[in-house]
């Protein structure tokens, strides 16, 4: 365990700049998001952005090749290049759990080389949550916010970051640092972990449960008749997708730049009427079908495909940002078989 | 005439279903914390007494979902304030739905509370209470607080268009006079802008637009069967920024499809999960709309005529508004 203070943190953001790109979390204008750090830049109070990692890994649009046509022949352009090194600083427990969600699909064969290649070259710097807000449930998930996961873990207590590398990755950016900081002994994170058990007390959804839920519980499911009731003031805007860490949804397309095409790919979510449209037209055509499909392929589906984890982080973005207020949690609530959510 | 309260609402819409007034009822549907409300249909009245939620929190206009509602038979129950109401004439002045279909009780409001505004203020809440003191909050680490709900409106609130509504089958509450801030203040400093500035301006607030489209979604004047942006074969379908068309156009192409026809609802804002401040697009045609035709609000009296579909013989030639404009 290393520590270095407040001041020194932004003298390790500069010395790891020389061999990476270093994001950090900042707050501007009631937003917080991550930028890239140069001198001058201020570390938000709270780490929690308003859109998650997920962004660095699987961007909300991303070239993926162009063809050139030439009289009858057509030359395709590979425009993969090999991503920069790249750090990602106070990313919380729910959202570094997201990314170990998204490599059980990008890295499962056939292993998608856009995502694989970011996320060989990205460092992952969590933090752990001192603060979390009141839509937070990652619990639900197992997922602990004083113990986040990732290269490196860090604690911000008092006018101190304390570090500690989980991989080599990790260690080896903390070695090129090492210098500006100081060994510490494991007593001051032990205390801050106690404190933030206590915080979990307080958060207004940590009994939430979802034992009712997971692999192979389709058919429990499916037809219930509440899925109308849930789904009936759903806009289908897919805010909740664009939000969510773990939605990874997308459509390829082509745009003609009169040239040739540019194939691009961009997010796309189970709420739109589009979505998976096929020759025949749409498979699920109401409301009701895509928004059940949103919630079963998170608690259900990708559970069953995925040795029963779920495909949600407790992280309450969506929680914080639908328009109507409709969400995961108002659905794990109304589904359950009684009693424990009550 | 009485103070609206979620009780007075309650025994109102068990009335109209007991005399077979109605068969359901939209209204507000409790949530988890106290301020996140989600619009809800009730079909009987244990679950309407039991879930229904009247409080500062109940911005959401539900005239747009009348047209989904209207198509199923029996006849709703639906709670309007004032305001909304512009937003039900309009649609009825567009034919988008059958008003025999709903019954509409009217309500007066006060205005309506932003939570974003008191979680920045306030950090994160827990749960929120109302009484006649004002707005309790209980946040997560800063302990109980009391706020006024004037610290906390809503954008719309504070440039309310009036406290009656100018529809409805009856109206329950007090009309109390109000004094609204001017809704053009913030338009009129974007025109002083110098051109590059005012670029900068939108640039700024449109380069977060994610195309969600929860604007178009919400907007009660956007009410297209499929949007040329949902068609795949129009050429101009899009979920993602593909590139600055996306950010610069869409809003304003939005802008100009509803000029005319938008009441000012300010849903587009109150819904957009990035906080860009649409409604002041909107704001900029109806202000133009007033200063070249003369004061018009949509949505005032069913059946009229918009400035822009309606031909006057003093209608202001189109090169006299661009030499206003220069002015």
């Amino acid at each position: 365990m290393k520590k270095c203070s407040k001041e020194n943190i932004y003298k390790v953001f500069n010395a790891l700049s020389s061999d990476y790109s270093v994001y950090v979390p900042v707050k501007e204008e009631n937003r917080t998001f991550y930028k890239k750090y140069f001198d001058g830049v201020v570390l938000a109070e709270n780490f929690k952005t308003d859109r998650s990692a997920k962004d660095f890994f699987f961007p909300q649009s991303e070239d993926l090749m162009k063809f050139k046509t030439q009289g009858k022949s057509i030359e395709i352009i590979d425009e993969r290049e090999e991503s920069e090194d790249f750090i990602i600083f106070g990313v919380p427990a729910c959202d570094e759990a997201s990314l170990r969600i998204l490599d059980r699909v990008f890295l499962a064969e056939p292993v998608d080389t856009y995502y694989q290649n970011k996320r060989e070259h990205g460092v992952i710097i969590t933090t752990a949550c001192s603060r979390p807000e009141a839509s937070c449930f990652c619990s639900t998930f197992d997922i602990d916010m004083a113990r986040p996961q990732g290269d490196i873990r860090t604690y911000k207590i008092g006018d101190y970051f304390y570090f500690e590398g989980l991989t080599d990755k990790g260690n080896k950016v903390l070695d090129k640092v090492n210098a500006l900081l100081e060994d510490v002994d494991q007593g001051e994170v032990e205390k801050e972990i106690e404190n933030i058990q206590k915080v979990k007390e307080k958060l207004p959804l940590k009994d939430l449960s979802v034992k009712d839920f997971g692999a192979d519980k389709t058919q429990e499911f499916f037809d219930r008749k509440e899925w109308a009731e849930l789904s009936n003031a759903c806009l289908g805007c897919g805010t909740c997708t664009f939000v969510c860490p773990t939605c990874q949804c997308y459509d390829i397309k082509d745009f003609n730049t009169g040239k040739g095409v540019q194939r691009y790919r961009c997010w796309d979510s189970c709420m739109y009427s589009d979505f998976t449209k096929m020759a025949h037209g749409n498979s699920r055509n109401s409301q009701m079908e895509r928004f059940r499909q949103r919630f079963m392929h998170k608690l259900v589906y990708f559970p069953t495909n995925n040795d029963g984890v779920f495909s949600c982080v407790g992280c309450g973005r969506c929680v914080s940002k639908c328009p109507i207020s409709m969400n995961i949690v108002k659905v794990i609530k109304t589904l359950s078989k009684g009693g424990e959510n009550e | 005439m009485q103070k609206i309260t979620r009780e007075s609402l309650i025994q109102k819409g068990v009335e109209l279903l007991e005399n077979g007034t109605v068969d359901r009822i939209l209204g507000w549907g409790k949530g988890e914390f106290g301020y996140d409300i989600t619009p809800t249909v009730f079909y009987d009245k244990e679950s309407f007494s039991k879930n229904f939620e009247f409080s500062s929190f109940c911005g959401a206009n539900f005239s747009k979902y009348l047209l989904k509602e209207t198509r199923k038979g029996g006849k709703i129950l639906v709670f309007i304030k004032p305001c909304d109401s512009y937003s039900f004439n309009q649609l009825l002045t567009e034919h988008r739905f059958d008003k025999d279909k709903v019954y509409v009780v009217g309500i007066s409001c006060e205005g309506m509370a932003d939570v974003n505004k008191i979680k920045q203020k306030y950090g994160e809440i827990a749960s929120v209470k109302e009484d006649e003191n004002g707005i309790t909050i209980s946040t997560l680490y800063d302990g109980d607080k009391t706020i006024l709900l004037d610290e906390v409106l809503l954008e719309r609130c504070k440039v309310c268009k009036g406290k009656e509504c100018v529809y409805f089958d009856e109206f329950i509450g007090e009309v109390k006079e109000n004094n609204p801030q001017d809704r053009f203040e913030k338009v009129s400093a974007l025109e002083k802008m110098s051109a590059d500035e005012r670029f900068a301006f939108w640039q700024n607030e449109l380069s977060r637009c994610i195309r969600c489209n929860a604007c178009r979604d919400v907007c009660p004047a956007c009410t297209c069967e499929k949007c040329v942006f949902d068609n795949p074969n129009s050429g101009v379908e899009n979920k993602a920024i593909s590139d600055s068309f996306e950010e610069k156009m869409f809003h304003i192409i939005r802008a100009f499809h509803v000029a005319g026809r938008c009441t000012d609802c300010g849903e587009c804002s109150r819904v957009c999960p990035q906080g860009i401040p649409l409604h002041l697009l909107n704001r900029k045609f109806i202000k133009d709309i007033n200063g070249f035709y003369g004061e018009y609000q949509a949505g005032k009296e069913i059946g009229s005529r918009a400035p822009l579909v309606n031909y006057k013989k003093d209608d202001l030639e189109p090169s006299e508004a661009v030499k206003r404009e220069e002015e």
